[in-house]
């Protein structure tokens, strides 16, 4: 049933309050379909409820109104442990700081979500995480410390953690927020192929206009709502 | 899929552990320290507490049957007007013999009871033991040596001479050796006591015993019963008292009590008569726990303080872990084998640490005095102390580590993730 399906995300009618310092409704109806192999970026002044829609589809917040599915999954109203298995295994995430754990080699860190899934052997593990190292280029820097890199470098291996369940969807949060502009094009570049190449699905937070001109859509948001897309 | 999981959370554990190797170690002697005292000081406290016990009940019987004629007993006033109001001035005790009536006859219907280990007849005088001008004040038991090493085994406590020889001999006695020290004697020697009453008899010593504590090794000698009877001018039947050693001694209570409403004499059970040393027990057991859950509570604390500290640092690992798909109960369990991780090999530590320091304890010269001959300290090496040690020092840890881990698994990675 589901491969039919040509979306790998919609909500419906999405709707989130914010309560402090008082009640304010951050988004406002908000109705999504992303479809299969897209490269989408969502784009809006700050304060205009990007992020904390992405935080609702990342399924990390679960305070909102309406309906998320994602993968073909049903997610308003799963436990907070479910959700968790279900982030494992479908989504993978890119913040605009690497949040790689500093005690691990880059190897180990690309290894755990996948030790956490427990779907393959320990050695096919590393093989595959070895395989997505050199995807981005990394493969030689596997087994140094992630301290020991450049902010390029450890973005890359983010990348690399992101993709090694092989999601349905890549989450970005200002992926290339923290970035110079060089490296900013590499990051891009690696989306890029990620779509063309391996149709990966990607929603990307920005407020880089540069960026989001290069993506295949663009969805803007103004004050809660969706202006265009 | 779930063990994998305990796997994955026990990798991370232990990265953190060994990444901040200081931090760990301090955590650890926390408990190290605490349930390594705890072990030395049980061990030594009740390594004492069994020496004096033991001694104790070398020297008092589990029950103990005589004629206490000091009991306050009614006037005769008041018998006869037991509703008026009546008033006796410094009532004496009645002119009675401490003898035990038909004591033969109540020996054999103890004997018959099967709680009895063990029952001896005693004929107890005061003597005076006489050296050359000086006379020493002491007490003779006349005793069945047999039965009464039965009750109290004597045989081990023998430094010079053999119970046996005493049956052989009739006019023997068996003295204590601090007595023997006092009066300048050895075995083969030969005393002369005198009776409260003016007799005197000259007696041999055919052996020295030596029981441990100094009020009765300085006073005590035995004899044969019917030597002392003869000393005393009593016939074959005058016994005062009977000591019982039951097969379980912590029945003596109610045996005690059943004994004395059937026979009317008093029956004192061990507990009565040595109500001090029971005190002193319980004292020392509560200042033993009390010390070393002190102890373990504020190694308890050090582990909170580190936990919580590590926690705090670790805050962005934990979002990301949560965003990547660990729940709240896999981070949880990262923290929780943290703590647990440092409180077993803490703990074991520990017990090494306790049995070290209570082996160096027991070898340590310790002179006990003329009150008990004790020449290094007593310590118990009883395992079970070693169990509780390990279960006590493990649950406080989970107890300091759960909070903390809890607060880990309630992060809310939103907040954490978007917040810069």
């Amino acid at each position: 049933m589901t491969a039919i399906v040509n979306y790998v995300l919609r909500t419906q009618d999405i709707i989130k309050y914010f309560y402090d310092p008082e009640k304010f409704q951050v988004l406002k109806n908000i109705s999504l379909t992303v479809n299969r192999g897209e490269f989408l970026s969502l784009v809006g002044k700050s304060g205009c409820g990007k992020s904390t829609l992405m935080y609702v589809l990342s399924t990390m917040d679960t305070d909102y109104q309406g309906q998320l599915e994602i993968a073909g999954m049903q997610l308003t109203g799963k436990s907070q442990n479910e959700l968790a298995q279900f982030r494992n295994r479908h989504i993978g995430f890119v913040f605009q700081f690497h949040y790689l754990l500093p005690e691990f080699t880059v190897l180990q860190n690309v290894m755990i979500p996948a030790l956490k899934l427990g779907q393959f052997s320990n050695e096919e593990i590393e093989h595959r995480a070895i395989e997505k190292l050199s995807v981005l280029g990394m493969q030689e820097h596997a087994k140094k410390r992630t301290s020991k890199l450049s902010g390029g470098q450890q973005q890359r291996v983010a990348i690399a953690r992101a993709l090694i369940n092989d999601p349905d969807i890549i989450m970005g949060d200002e992926p290339t927020g923290n970035l110079d502009s060089y490296n900013s094009g590499v990051v891009f570049d690696i989306f890029r192929e990620l779509t063309s190449v391996y149709k990966q699905t990607i929603i990307a937070v920005t407020h880089d206009d540069e960026f989001a001109k290069k993506t295949d859509r663009v969805v803007v948001m103004s004050d809660g709502q969706i202006a265009t897309s | 899929m779930n063990l994998n999981s305990y796997k994955l959370s026990f990798s991370i554990a232990w990265v953190h552990l060994v990444s901040k190797p200081k931090q760990t170690i301090i955590a650890m002697l926390g408990v190290t320290f605490g349930i390594g005292m705890f072990i030395a000081l049980v061990s030594l406290m009740t390594g004492l507490n069994d020496f004096t016990e033991e001694i104790t009940m070398t020297s008092s019987p589990d029950i103990h049957i005589y004629h206490d004629i000091t009991e306050t007993r009614l006037s005769i006033l008041e018998q006869i007007n037991p509703n008026g109001i009546n008033r006796v001035h410094h009532q004496k005790p009645k002119d009675e013999t401490l003898r035990l009536r038909n004591a033969r006859q109540l020996l054999d219907l103890i004997r018959k009871d099967d709680r009895m280990q063990g029952v001896a007849p005693v004929l107890s005088s005061q003597v005076f033991y006489n050296y050359g001008p000086v006379q020493l004040n002491g007490l003779i038991l006349g005793v069945e040596i047999l039965e009464e090493d039965k009750l109290f085994d004597l045989k081990a406590k023998m430094k010079e001479g053999r119970l046996e020889d005493l049956l052989s001999y009739h006019e023997g006695i068996i003295m204590g050796s601090g007595l023997a020290k006092k009066l300048n004697v050895k075995k083969g020697d030969r005393v002369v006591i005198t009776t409260p009453q003016g007799f005197t008899r000259t007696l041999k010593v055919v052996g020295i015993f030596q029981i441990g504590i100094g009020t009765v090794d300085n006073v005590r000698s035995y004899a044969n019963i019917s030597m002392v009877q003869t000393i005393l001018q009593e016939e074959q039947s005058y016994i005062t008292d009977i000591n019982i050693k039951l097969k379980d001694r912590h029945l003596a209570k109610q045996v005690a009590h059943e004994l004395q409403t059937k026979f009317s004499y008093k029956a004192e059970d061990w507990e009565t008569a040595n109500a001090t040393f029971q005190t002193g027990v319980t004292i020392r057991n509560i200042i033993t726990y009390a010390v070393s859950f002190t102890l373990l509570i504020v190694a308890g604390f050090g582990i909170y303080n580190i936990l919580n500290m590590t926690i705090y640092n670790k805050m962005k690992d934990i979002a990301i872990l949560k965003a990547m798909g660990f729940a709240g109960k896999d981070v949880r369990s990262i923290f929780m084998i943290q703590s647990l991780a440092i409180g077993l090999v803490g703990g074991l530590i520990g017990l090494l640490v306790g049995f070290t320091l209570s082996s160096l304890i027991a070898r340590a010269p310790f002179d006990g005095g003329d009150v008990i001959s004790l020449d290094h300290f007593p310590v118990n090496f009883d395992s079970t102390y070693y169990i509780t040690g390990i279960i006590f020092g493990v649950v406080t840890t989970a107890v300091a580590g759960y909070m903390p881990s809890r607060k880990a698994a309630q992060v809310d990675p939103i907040e954490i993730l978007r917040g810069q």
